[in-house]
């Protein structure tokens, strides 16, 4: 070899290590949502940018809960980010699971993020997961249907006055459903909901001393308003109903309202998927009269560093990316305003071109009036809002909504769903040593 | 005297075959169906049976935004790699279990199936533990060992079944001429039971094809299978049945033209020995 072609080979041979040792190859587990789709769509900006390579390994979200725990609770080390919900944030963070993100950026601007997903984000203070998008509940409602029926909806309705609604725009004739709520059976599909309803009727899961308060008249009150409403003026089969089929049926015009996830306003009106895209109103998620709390949850898809990932400098290198002001621009700029990642980072709301989408400031107002540390009328030990931030509510809270789905269907009087409630919630928190 | 099947009876039966399968071959149509049309046309209510605008968009964002070659890879060779080493493993030991028992072959053979019965989540996280300490994690050779392991119980109760129809007086003849052991199974034992290990090469490697728990569970990149490339486009917030449907439709298309083209054999194999 001559001593030009040695040379040749050691400078190639020093750039490649050179770039090895700066570019790492990330792999990031995540949801199949529309938005998580949209960024993996932009990943050659970060590539660009940073160097570094993504691999993304999508599931569905129960599927995601799953495999994320056993690889985090094994330290598999199988993922560098893991996209995880407030759930299971500040109880990985509290267990020294997730790597503490207070060493991001001054560009990132951190105090930028929401204050109600930042408290629902953090443990003790400290941040361990960085909101890509987040989302309360409210009510979403046809327009054409409530001036048909001679009434306004208020920006913050009662249960009562959300009846009254779902009784005028009922229209069987013409296969309307006065209103679509969830039932299906689990702890984040209907589960969540059935919570977050109660909550606005009073009821807690535990008092301070956790013990269940199922049967207390709160909760029932709560659900034999529940279950009469949906009765009277729901869609068959609603027992089964998630958000999925839910939406099916508003974008097909068989719903007079809808209460659910603030993510889905975009859905709902867009005109390519809805066939009342034109129609649609929103309001805050009701309560019952005279309760201060209203039936609204709070609830991020978050981005978090399993502790002990080799690639840490990456993993924040996208995070700090994928949940920036900028990447929000890059999506304004290549699909619209009303695309963007929603409810995570205050600027957000105060840019103009955002503050015309339709559903932005309903979103905002519903995400502000949802507070994780304090759920609820009554005091509670625990934090969250459609969950209770522990361990065993994930199957105790399943099994509950399972008994509630079937008292839906007719298979159980609410009384009996509700003794049943107060059982499993009572035997579950014995045996985990909380009473 | 075996009764005369009339005309009219047996146009009944014909009928009722092709009722029952169509029944059972329906949400495999119209999950093919789904992958042609829109997300709206998808969740449309009457359901939209065949007059719709047909489209491939959904093929073109699936092959856009996933490896498909890569999952289909790894479908096979761990599919196929956990059938040729459940076979390797199977075939002595059900030859000794069928020519060569002992008093405790049938315990054996029950304490086998018995690991089928318990649930796989039970173990989950023991096999999880040991996938991280040998590096088998997200790697086809680990697929591999697992997908055979869990299916060796249902390939060795098959090939048992097989060699028990085989006559032992062919195997004493042949070891009369001298044959040694290899040569009594690979040369007399193994082709008279051809049919037999065709249909267990079928069913295991159908079975290992369609896993889904052990698959999702200890791949995330290199070895992900098809399962997993399904499941990347189930959705809890947002209606993706279309792309769902196409996704499904591409990861169960080679297994079922795998299945179309071999039927004869599997249902040779799956009734050999069921008529005596």
């Amino acid at each position: 070899m001559s001593f030009r072609n040695a040379l040749r080979a050691a400078t190639a041979l020093s750039l490649i290590t050179a770039s090895g040792a700066y570019a790492e190859t990330i792999t990031i587990a995540t949801v199949n949502n529309g938005d998580m789709i949209r960024m993996q769509g932009y990943t050659d900006d970060f590539t660009a940018k940073t160097g570094h390579e993504v691999e993304w390994v999508t599931l569905e979200e129960n599927v995601l809960r799953q495999r994320v725990t056993t690889d985090i609770t094994t330290k598999g080390g199988q993922f560098d980010i893991m996209t995880i919900g407030m759930y299971e944030t500040p109880i990985w963070g509290a267990n020294g699971w997730l790597v503490p993100l207070d060493d991001l950026s001054a560009e990132y601007d951190v105090d930028d993020i929401l204050p109600a997903m930042r408290g629902g984000l953090s443990h003790d203070g400290t941040l361990y997961a960085a909101p890509f998008y987040g989302e309360s509940s409210m009510v979403m409602y046809r327009t054409d249907l409530m001036e048909k029926a001679g009434l306004d909806m208020p920006d913050a309705p009662t249960w009562q006055f959300i009846r009254e609604a779902a009784a005028a725009m009922d229209d069987p004739a013409n296969d309307i459903n006065g209103i679509c709520l969830r039932g299906k059976a689990g702890w984040g599909e209907g589960g969540a909901f059935i919570t977050v309803t109660g909550n606005s009727f009073g009821a807690r899961w535990f008092d301070e001393e956790w013990n269940a308060q199922f049967d207390q008249p709160e909760w029932k009150a709560a659900l034999d308003f529940y279950v009469n409403l949906m009765n009277d003026y729901g869609p068959e089969g609603f027992a089964t109903n998630g958000f999925n089929e839910n939406l099916s049926l508003f974008q097909q015009g068989k719903c007079g309202m809808w209460i659910d996830a603030t993510v889905a306003a975009s859905f709902v009106t867009n005109p390519n998927d809805s066939t009342v895209a034109e129609h649609v109103g929103f309001a805050l998620a009701p309560n019952a009269e005279g309760v201060e709390k209203r039936a609204n949850w709070l609830w991020a898809w978050a981005l978090a560093i399993p502790a002990g990932t080799q690639k840490e400098a990456a993993a924040k290198q996208f995070i700090e990316w994928a949940t920036s002001k900028e990447y929000i621009e890059l999506v304004a700029a290549k699909e619209g305003w009303a695309n963007v990642p929603p409810g995570a980072r205050t600027s957000l709301y105060e840019t103009p071109e955002y503050q015309d989408v339709p559903f932005a400031k309903m979103t905002l107002d519903s995400i502000n009036a949802a507070d994780p540390t304090d759920p609820t009328v009554d005091p509670v030990p625990y934090v969250g809002i459609q969950f209770v931030a522990i361990p065993e509510f994930a199957g105790m809270a399943t099994e509950v909504s399972q008994e509630f789905s079937a008292a839906y269907a007719g298979q159980q009087t609410v009384d009996e769903a509700l003794a049943k409630a107060q059982a499993i919630a009572t035997e579950v928190m014995e045996a985990a040593g909380y009473r | 005297m075996a009764r005369a099947v009339t005309p009219r009876r047996k146009l009944i039966n014909t009928g009722l075959a092709w009722a029952i399968g169509l029944l059972i071959f329906f949400p495999i149509l119209w999950t093919i169906l789904t992958s042609f049309k829109t997300e709206a046309q998808a969740i449309a209510s009457p359901p939209l049976f065949l007059g719709f605008d047909w489209t491939l968009e959904n093929y073109g964002v699936v092959m856009e935004r996933s490896n498909y070659a890569r999952f289909l890879m790894n479908s096979i060779i761990i599919a196929g790699g956990s059938t040729v080493l459940g076979l390797i493993v199977a075939v002595p030991a059900a030859w000794s279990m069928a020519f060569v028992p002992s008093r405790r072959t049938k315990d054996i053979l029950l304490w086998m199936l018995s690991t089928k019965m318990l649930p796989a989540v039970g173990v989950l996280y023991p096999i999880y533990l040991l996938f991280i300490q040998l590096g088998l994690l997200d790697s086809r050779a680990g697929l591999v060992i697992v997908m055979m392991l869990i299916n060796l119980p249902i390939i060795v109760w098959m090939l048992y079944t097989y060699f028990r129809e085989i006559p032992v007086e062919i195997l004493e003849a042949a070891r009369m001429d001298g044959a040694t052991l290899k040569e009594e199974v690979l040369y007399i034992l193994t082709p008279m039971a051809v049919p037999g290990i065709a249909s267990t090469m079928l069913l295991n490697f159908i079975l290992a094809w369609n896993e889904a728990f052990w698959t999702l569970n200890l791949t995330a990149v290199d070895a992900a299978p098809l399962t997993a490339f399904i499941a990347s486009y189930s959705s809890p917030e947002g209606l993706f049945f279309a792309k769902l449907s196409a996704a499904s439709t591409m990861a169960i298309a080679p297994i079922l033209i795998l299945g179309w083209f071999s039927q004869k054999q599997l249902v040779r194999g799956l009734t050999f020995g069921a008529v005596k």
